[in-house]
């Protein structure tokens, strides 16, 4: 199955994924035959079957809504790039 | 006698004994460590080699033993850093449940093992450090993801070890390596603490020397945690004594859509010998279909990479790791620009081809071609097993359809490297434990590994045919050259 450059592009976008030029047009060839590779469920009937997520029969889990202790924020926040107070840092968003 | 030779199950008698000492451990490993790891590279980066034993009680299972652990399970203070470089620095600021479980069990964390980034792979090719070496054969691969713990295993520079298996990466490593290796039931372990790939199909096992360090390491970290919500809450069986129960009248299904062309020769014959010494033992074969088998790469490919593209969204730049001197690009907010650059710089190929698969897959207008469908077919491959496990105990098949393959050889080519996990893959998707052990050799002296799997939850009966086999075989006291 044939895959655009542009294709490549939009969904590099969605992901927030930087790619340089030579790294589209290889995944675009690598995802094509990857995708023509997946093609082959096609050929599965699968008209009256129930979509599995999950193998175990799951449920929500409910528990009291207590206060325990939590991760010490300094030992969370010593792995942040950069931080200002108890805070992460992030260039400015708001102009 | 070098203990770093020895079993969990050995040492644990003599330390019981006060014949040995923790540190006599840790010494040999460390001169085992500084002679063959320059070769091999199993390791993420240098272990603890002086340590003490949290825990001093008798009673403790794993008391005075030291667990090398996969680099993508956290360990309070340690760096943890899944090869990858967007990682690249990351202590983790807690104890995974398995840790903290080896912990309570008297076990020391001697190292972190290198693997695939991500554990994307099957090679060890994919780590961002450098790729890990085959014990066997230096020129090949040991496997992946979990090839680091596999190669120290095999290499003895571990006792025991933890891998996580998506859909393999514990069980072809251990293969490739002629170790024992299991993928637990799914729910059979707490996943907390486990940096995500693909939350539906994770599961961390043990990586052994031999059948009952296996059985024995399983039962200190399987259980149900309050932390890991599709943990499941059912009894933790005394694995280890079950392993003697024997094997008379048991029935093991081998599925004929498992040995088709493309199946090495050699191992196809290992499978063969191995199936008549159980035989001999009083096991019952029966041949078995698989009928959605050739589907199940397909499946998987759009699950695992959907659930990745998902997971590793939070590597951002932001709260862990690693964040690119990032440069403003025209039109776009800084922020955007600092998460693009981070991301192309933090992750190496094989994650950039996941995360872009698995986006596609999910993105608006492919949902129901590729990943509904997928759902579906995965049902169907469920619902095979379903029915041959109604009939079999076990079904019986080869780990992996070759033996180790050379470093380089599949890194152009994903597809054929994806493929590599044709006879693991499935067992992820349908949530049943797995086990791989050493089943022989080829003529060029690389092991070859069968896979046992049973029913959800049916660990006990796994061991006991794998534990029948070993005592029988010689295979497991095999030690690569160095």
């Amino acid at each position: 199955m044939a895959i655009s450059k542009e294709e490549v592009k939009y969904i590099a976008n969605l992901a927030r994924l930087g790619l340089a030029e030579a790294e589209v047009e290889h995944f675009r060839e690598q995802l094509g035959s990857i995708l023509g590779y997946i093609d082959k469920l096609k050929k599965v009937d699968v008209s009256k079957i129930i979509p599995m997520a999950h193998v175990l029969d799951i449920k929500n889990v409910y528990r009291q809504d207590t206060v325990l202790p939590s991760i010490d924020p300094q030992k969370v926040l010593q792995n942040a790039p950069s931080r200002e107070g108890q805070f992460f840092k992030v260039p400015k968003v708001i102009e | 006698m070098n203990l770093n030779l020895l079993t969990a199950h050995e040492l644990s008698e003599s330390l019981r004994s006060a014949k040995i000492t923790s540190a006599h451990i840790l010494s040999d490993l460390k001169d085992r460590f500084d002679k063959v790891e320059p070769k091999v590279r199993a390791y993420a980066r240098q272990p603890f080699f002086k340590k003490s034993s949290s825990r001093n009680s008798v009673d403790a299972q794993l008391n005075g033993i030291p667990v090398s652990i996969k680099d993508n399970i956290c360990s309070d203070g340690d760096l943890t850093e899944c090869a990858s470089r967007i990682l690249s620095g990351f202590v983790a600021p807690y104890d995974a449940t398995v840790v903290k479980k080896l912990k309570e069990q008297g076990a020391l964390i001697f190292g972190k093992t290198n693997m695939d980034e991500f554990a994307f792979g099957s090679s060890c090719e994919n780590s961002s450090f450098y790729p890990t070496r085959n014990p066997w054969d230096l020129e090949r691969v040991p496997g992946g993801s979990s090839g680091g713990s596999a190669a120290a295993v095999a290499a003895d520079e571990a006792i025991l070890a933890l891998g996580s298996d998506t859909g393999g990466s514990i069980r072809q490593p251990a293969a490739l390596c002629g170790v024992v290796g299991l993928k637990p039931t799914y729910g059979r372990v707490s996943r907390y603490g486990l940096i995500a790939f693909a939350s539906s199909l994770d599961q961390i096992g043990p990586m052994t020397k031999d059948v009952r360090d296996n059985a024995l390491l399983l039962k200190v970290i399987a259980g149900h945690d309050k932390n890991d919500a599709t943990s499941v809450d059912i009894p933790v069986p005394d694995y280890v004594r079950s392993l003697e129960k024997g094997v008379r009248g048991m029935r093991v299904g081998i599925p004929k859509e498992y040995f088709v062309e493309g199946m090495d020769p050699e191992v196809r014959q290992a499978l063969n010998d191995a199936k008549a010494k159980l035989e001999s033992f009083g096991v019952q074969f029966g041949e078995v279909s698989l009928p959605h088998t050739e589907y199940a790469v397909a499946v998987y490919y759009i699950i695992a990479t959907a659930e990745a593209s998902s997971n590793l969204a939070r590597f951002d730049g932001v709260q862990y790791g690693f964040r690119a001197s990032h440069k403003s690009v025209e039109k776009e907010p800084a922020l955007i620009s600092m998460y693009k650059q981070t991301r192309a710089e933090g992750f190496g190929q094989e994650a950039k081809r996941r995360i872009i698969l698995g986006t596609y897959v999910l993105s608006s207008g492919y949902y129901d071609a590729y990943y509904s469908r997928a759902l579906k077919v995965r049902a169907l491959i469920k619902e095979d097993f379903d029915k041959v496990l109604g009939e079999f105990d076990l079904i019986l098949t080869p780990t992996s359809p070759s033996p180790a393959f050379k470093i380089g050889e599949k890194t152009d080519d994903p597809l054929s490297m994806y493929l590599s996990d044709i006879y693991t893959i499935s067992v992820n998707l349908a949530g049943l434990p797995a086990l791989s052990m050493p089943c022989g050799f080829t003529k060029s002296g690389l092991p070859i590994g069968m896979q046992i799997l049973g029913k959800p939850f049916a660990e006990e009966d796994i061991f006991r045919l794998a534990f029948a086999y070993e005592q029988n075989t010689l295979w497991h006291k095999m030690k690569p050259k160095l």
